[in-house]
């Protein structure tokens, strides 16, 4: 447990500064192999005649489902399996453990599977709080976009807080 | 059934889903999401011995949160926002279960909109993730 932390200014640096572009691939198989994961039963999200019959072109992502970010050793982190921020200050915080506090998703378009997306990131906030159980804690706050380049269209944007503690 | 703007009310409750994933549901869930933590899966890692157990994913919980409305809209709809705070740890091997409700309607922009608070209880009634969802309807 932390007792005392505070944000550097190199911590700060790294506020503001977008990641390199990631593809990002929605497959029939990425899309079956989350949903079973979760233990969805709905069908549209793993039998495309059954996806065609609710409308779709293909296997729906499911709600919250970003797709496969492409992983390539030494580029992507080996626990995450997302691409490391190659061209961003690094968040050198010193604390060892990890937690999700909030995510959000605003969708302007589903993607369905055979799409590949390029997704952007960047910090837009750091805050310090005190937690009774878990100490001084680092909130990193993250939004990225998912967008079809070729069509300049944004899928969707994710919101989402990391507790470092 | 398929929820119709004309007859959803503020009050009216989604069909909830119930959950009990230990630790092989937990990995099929890693192999799914591409979060491999071993705070979800290895009893020896020393953040799950500080905890006690092997928890359950946030983003795990927040897919069924998505399940939960997918299901209630029968692809009659979509999405346009879901979010939720991750308040309290699931265990591993605990049973949770998602819920929600209609909390508001309204139309906007051409658009169908339904607010719905959307969370995440245990077996206790805790809401261990407490989120909101707005969907648009096709009819």
């Amino acid at each position: 447990m932390a007792e005392q932390f505070d944000i550097s200014d190199e911590m700060r640096a790294a506020v503001g500064v977008e990641s390199d572009a990631w593809p990002v691939e929605f497959t029939s198989t990425g899309i079956r192999s989350f949903a079973r994961g979760v233990g969805i039963s709905d069908t549209v999200y793993y039998d495309v005649a059954a996806a065609h019959a609710a409308g779709y072109a293909n296997l729906p992502a499911p709600p919250t489902y970003a797709g496969v970010p492409i992983f390539i050793p030494g580029l992507s982190d080996p626990v995450y399996g997302l691409p490391k921020r190659s061209n961003a200050p690094r968040l050198n915080h010193g604390l060892t453990n990890i937690l999700d506090g909030g995510t959000e998703y605003l969708y302007d378009k589903v993607p369905v599977a055979g799409q590949t997306l390029i997704t952007r990131s960047r910090i837009v906030d750091l805050e310090v709080k005190e937690s009774k159980s878990l100490g001084k804690m680092l909130v990193v706050t993250s939004e990225a976009t998912y967008s079809d380049e070729a069509t300049n269209e944004c899928y969707f944007r994710t919101r989402s807080q990391m507790i470092a503690y | 059934m398929m929820p119709n703007f004309a007859q959803v009310n503020v009050g009216d409750e989604l069909p909830p889903v119930v959950k009990t994933p230990g630790r092989r549901e937990l990995v099929l869930y890693a192999a799914g999401s591409g979060d491999f933590n071993p705070l979800h899966y290895d009893t020896e890692f020393p953040q799950a011995k500080a905890i006690g157990d092997n928890i359950v994913h946030g983003r795990m919980k927040f897919a069924v949160l998505g399940e939960l409305v997918s299901n209630w809209l029968a692809h009659t709809g979509r999405i346009k926002t879901i979010a939720c705070s991750y308040r309290g740890m699931d265990m591993q091997g605990a049973t949770f279960t998602a819920k929600g409700s209609v909390v508001a309607k309204r139309e906007q922009d051409g658009e169908r909109l339904v607010d719905l608070e959307i969370y995440v209880e245990n077996s206790s009634g805790a809401r261990t993730t407490p989120g909101t969802a707005t969907v648009a309807l096709d009819h």
